[in-house]
C-alpha cells in the first residue's frame, strides 16, 4: 500500500502515481536507442518535463505489436548491443521521480536466467526498482505464471484492453489488472497519428463501470489529443512513437523531449479542466 | 484463484497446448478473433456443421486434384535395396501440399463471414495456394513475402499476381518467412474485424496448429490406406521435411498411433549446424535438432534464439524451410520420442533434388529434396565410395527399415533458378552439367 499526500491508500506506486497526479502523463522510450547512456539522459528529461510514469522498452527482435517508428528504434537498440543486463543496469542507475515500468515481449522475460522461467526476470526487475511490467504479446489467458511472480515481488502487471475486447473477456481482464489498464486507442500497431480515434471514446465508455485507472495509448502525439482523451474520461495518456521520433530526428533530443512532455502534460490538464467546469457556465454547443 | 478458475485453466490447457508447447501469445486485439476461429474450427471442421467438410473434400477433389498417388519409386527402391514409396503432393493443384490448408482456411473464412484474406509466404507456395483458393472462392487477398524470398522465388510471385492477389514485399531483417509473419500479424491486428489470416504452417497461436494439421492430415490418411493396399502393410518409416512442419504433421498425424512406424522430420542443416551466437545468425533452420524452448509468433515452441531470447536469422537454400521456429505439436512429439528430428545440409538437399529428377522423372521442391537427401544418407549404398561420398550410416539404414514412405511435399519448378545457381557453385555428384543451360 502506498499513501498519497491526502492519506489515501493505493494498491501500488503505479496506481498512486496515476491517481495522485491525475491526469497522468505516461511516456515511452526504447532503451538503448541509440545507446543506453543516451536513454538515461532522455528519461531524465522526460521526468523533468512532467512524466508521471515512464515505460522503458526492453528490445526484442520480433516486435509484432509495434509500428515502423518503434520497430526502427528497437533495431537501433539491438544494433547498439542492448542486452537485458545492460537494461537492468540502466534502471539501477536511474533516479526519477516517476516510477518506471518495463515494456517487453514474453520471450525476453522467459529467457532471462538459465531455464525458460519468468521468475528470474521479475526478481531482477524488482531489485532494479521497476514498478511494473507490460507485455504486449501476453493476453490474460497466458498470464498466470507472470502474474503470480509479479504479486510475490510487488510489481504491477499492466493489461491491455483493445477495441475488440468486450463482454466476458473484458470483465476477466479488468478483474486481473493491477496499476492501470492500458486502453489501446485503435486497432493495429503503435505509431503517432494525426487524430484521436473514435474507438477511444467507445472503449472508455465500455470501461467506465470499472474503478481501475485507465490510460490511453497507440497514436497519441499532441497536447490536443491528450486533452481530448482526458476529457473523454481517461485518467492518463500514453505517448511513445512521438517521443521516439524526437530521439531519431532532433539535434537536441533531451531539450525537445522535455518540452514535448510539458506540452502533453498541459494538454492533459486542459482536458481535465474542461470536465470540472460547471456545464451551466459554458454555452450550449451549436447544433449543426 | 477459485477452484472453478483452475478447472477452466486445465480444460483450456488440454485444448490449447501440446504438452508444454502451444498456447496463445498474441496482442490482446487478436484474442477475440482466435476465440471466434476456435469456435468455427469446432463447429465446421470437427462437427461438419452446414456440411463444411463435405464441401471442403469435394473442392479438394475437383479443384485440388486429390487424392494424390502413392507411387512406388522403382529406381530409388533398387538403389536403396528396399521399397520406397513417394506420396505425390507435388501433384496437388498449385504444386504443393499447401493447397490442402489454404483451401480449407479460405473456405472456413467464407463460412465465418470474413471479407478479406491475408497470408504470409516463404517459398511462395503457400502464398500461391492461398491466392488460388481466394480466386476460386472469390475473396480479396493480400500476401506478405520477405524481400529475399521475393527475389529467389519469382515464378511464385507472378503466379500470385496472376490469381489477383496483391504481393507486399517485406524489407525487414533478412527478408524471409519470419519477417513476413511479423508483418502479416501487424496487418491482422489492424483489420481483424473483417479479415482472416491464413497461416501457412502448423505454427502460430491456438487453434492454428490444430486447424492446419487437420486440413493437412489428408496426406497421411491417404498414404496410410494406399500403402496398405499396395504393399499389404504399414511402412517401417515415414520421412518428411520440416520447415514449420505442416507437410510433416500432415503426413505423420495418422501414423502417430502406429508405434511401430518410425517418423523422421528432416530439417534444413543449411551450411552448418553450428550457431554463431555472437552474430545472431544460424547458418541453418534446424530448429528441432538444435533449438531451445521459447515463444515466437503466438506459441511456445522450439526456436533458434540467443541466450538472451533474441530470435536468430535462419538460413536454408530452400525458402520454405528457412524459419527459426517450428510447430508446437512437432516439438512435443520430438520431446516424447515419437518423432525423430534429423537434418541434411544444403548440398545433400541439392543432390537429392538432382537425384530424384534424374532417376524418377520428378523434379521435387528444394524443401522436399531435404527428405530425399536424408534417404540417401540413411540408405545410400555403402559400396559406392568411389564418388567420395560418405558411406551410409548403417544404424540409420537399419532403422529406416524395408518399407519407407517419403512425402514429396511439392514440385520444384519454382526452384530451378536457385538450383542452377547453387549447383554451379558446387561440385555435386548427382548434378547434370549446368553450364549447358547458359544462353
Ligand atoms: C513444397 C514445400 N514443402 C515444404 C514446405 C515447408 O513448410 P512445412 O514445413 O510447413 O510443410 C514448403 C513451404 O513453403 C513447401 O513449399
Amino acid at each position: 500500500m502506498t499513501a498519497d499526500s491526502t492519506g489515501t491508500e493505493y494498491d501500488s506506486d503505479v496506481e498512486a502515481a496515476i491517481r495522485e497526479k491525475h491526469p497522468a502523463l505516461i511516456t515511452y522510450l526504447t532503451a538503448g536507442d541509440p545507446s543506453l547512456e543516451d536513454t538515461k539522459a532522455y528519461v531524465e528529461a522526460l521526468d523533468r518535463g512532467g512524466s508521471d510514469l515512464i515505460e522503458l522498452g526492453l528490445p526484442f527482435s520480433e516486435p509484432i505489436a509495434e509500428g515502423p517508428t518503434i520497430q526502427a528504434a528497437i533495431n537501433r537498440a539491438l544494433e547498439a548491443g542492448t542486452t537485458p543486463e545492460g537494461f537492468f543496469e540502466l534502471v539501477d542507475d536511474l533516479e526519477t521521480e516517476a516510477p518506471l515500468l518495463v515494456m517487453t515481449y514474453y520471450n525476453m522475460i522467459l529467457q532471462y536466467g538459465d531455464e525458460p522461467d519468468v521468475r528470474p526476470f521479475v526478481e531482477r526487475a524488482a531489485e532494479a526498482g521497476l514498478a511494473g511490467i507490460i507485455v504486449p504479446d501476453l493476453p490474460a489467458e497466458e498470464a498466470d505464471p507472470l502474474r503470480e511472480a509479479c504479486d510475490d515481488h510487488g510489481l504491477d502487471l499492466v493489461f491491455i484492453v483493445a477495441p475488440t475486447t468486450e463482454g466476458e473477456r473484458l470483465e476477466t481482464i479488468m478483474s486481473q489488472v493491477s496499476g492501470f489498464t492500458y486502453v489501446q486507442a485503435r486497432l493495429g500497431t503503435t505509431g503517432a497519428r494525426a487524430d484521436v480515434s473514435t474507438a477511444t471514446h467507445e472503449s472508455l465508455e465500455r470501461l467506465s463501470a470499472f474503478d481501475v485507472p485507465k490510460a490511453v495509448g497507440f497514436g497519441v502525439s499532441e497536447g490536443d489529443h491528450a486533452a481530448e482523451i482526458v476529457e473523454a474520461g481517461a485518467d492518463g495518456v500514453i505517448v511513445g512513437s512521438a517521443l521516439v521520433d524526437i530521439v531519431a530526428s532532433s539535434d537536441e533530443p533531451a531539450v525537445d523531449l522535455e518540452a514535448k512532455a510539458r506540452e502533453l502534460k498541459r494538454g492533459a490538464r486542459r482536458g481535465a479542466d474542461s470536465i470540472t467546469v460547471d456545464p451551466e457556465d459554458t454555452p450550449e454547443p451549436e447544433q449543426p | 484463484m477459485s477452484t472453478s478458475d483452475h478447472d477452466h485453466d486445465r480444460e483450456r490447457d488440454s485444448e490449447a497446448t501440446f504438452g508444454d508447447y502451444g498456447g496463445q501469445y498474441v496482442p490482446e486485439a487478436l484474442m477475440p478473433a482466435l476465440q471466434e476461429l476456435e469456435d468455427a474450427y469446432e463447429r465446421y471442421v470437427l462437427n461438419n456443421e452446414d456440411g463444411f467438410m463435405d464441401e471442403f473434400r469435394e473442392r479438394m477433389r475437383d479443384f485440388g486434384g486429390r487424392p494424390t498417388p502413392l507411387q512406388r519409386a522403382d529406381r530409388l527402391s533398387e538403389r536403396y535395396d528396399r521399397d520406397i514409396y513417394l506420396k505425390r503432393e507435388d501433384l496437388v493443384h498449385g504444386g504443393a501440399h499447401k493447397l490442402n490448408n489454404a483451401l480449407g482456411q479460405v473456405l472456413l473464412a467464407k463460412y465465418m463471414g470474413k471479407e478479406r484474406i491475408i497470408a504470409e509466404t516463404g517459398a511462395g507456395q503457400h502464398g500461391t495456394a492461398t491466392a488460388m483458393a481466394a480466386a476460386h472462392l472469390d475473396m480479396p487477398c493480400e500476401i506478405y513475402m520477405g524481400r529475399t524470398d521475393v527475389n529467389r522465388q519469382r515464378p511464385n510471385v507472378y503466379r500470385m499476381r496472376m490469381n489477383g492477389a496483391e504481393v507486399n514485399p517485406v524489407e525487414a531483417g533478412s527478408g524471409t518467412l519470419k519477417e513476413a509473419i511479423n508483418e502479416t500479424l501487424r496487418d491482422w491486428a489492424t483489420t481483424v474485424e473483417n479479415t482472416h489470416y491464413v497461416i501457412g504452417s502448423v505454427v502460430g497461436p491456438h487453434p492454428f496448429p490444430k486447424l492446419v494439421r487437420d486440413f493437412q492430415s489428408v496426406i497421411g490418411r491417404e498414404a496410410r490406406e494406399q500403402v496398405q493396399e499396395k504393399a499389404g502393410r504399414l511402412p517401417d518409416s515415414v520421412v518428411a521435411c520440416a520447415g514449420g512442419g505442416s507437410n510433416t504433421m500432415g503426413t505423420f498425424h495418422e501414423f502417430v498411433p502406429d508405434e511401430d512406424v518410425d517418423l523422421y522430420a528432416v530439417e534444413a542443416g543449411g551450411s552448418s549446424l553450428e550457431i554463431d551466437a555472437e552474430s545472431g545468425v544460424a547458418p541453418n533452420s534446424a530448429t528441432l535438432s538444435t533449438g531451445t524452448d521459447g515463444v515466437l509468433h503466438g506459441a511456445m515452441t522450439r526456436l533458434l534464439q540467443s541466450e538472451e531470447g533474441q530470435i536468430m536469422e535462419s538460413h536454408s537454400v530452400s525458402a520454405g524451410l528457412d524459419y527459426a521456429g517450428v510447430g508446437p505439436e512437432l516439438s512435443h512429439l520430438v520431446d516424447i520420442g515419437r518423432v525423430t528430428p534429423v537434418s541434411v545440409d544444403d548440398e545433400a538437399a541439392l543432390n537429392g533434388f538432382h537425384r530424384l529428377s534424374r532417376l524418377e522423372g520428378i523434379i521435387p521442391a528444394l524443401e522436399s529434396s531435404h527428405a530425399l537427401g536424408y534417404l540417401e544418407r540413411a540408405a545410400g549404398t555403402a559400396a559406392d565410395t568411389s564418388s567420395g561420398r560418405s558411406p551410409r550410416d548403417e544404424e540409420s539404414s537399419e532403422e529406416l527399415g524395408d518399407l519407407v514412405v517419403v512425402n514429396v511435399s511439392g514440385r520444384g519448378d519454382k526452384d530451378l533458378e536457385t538450383v542452377l545457381e547453387e549447383t554451379e557453385k558446387r561440385d555435386l555428384e548427382a548434378a547434370p552439367e549446368v553450364e549447358v543451360f547458359d544462353g
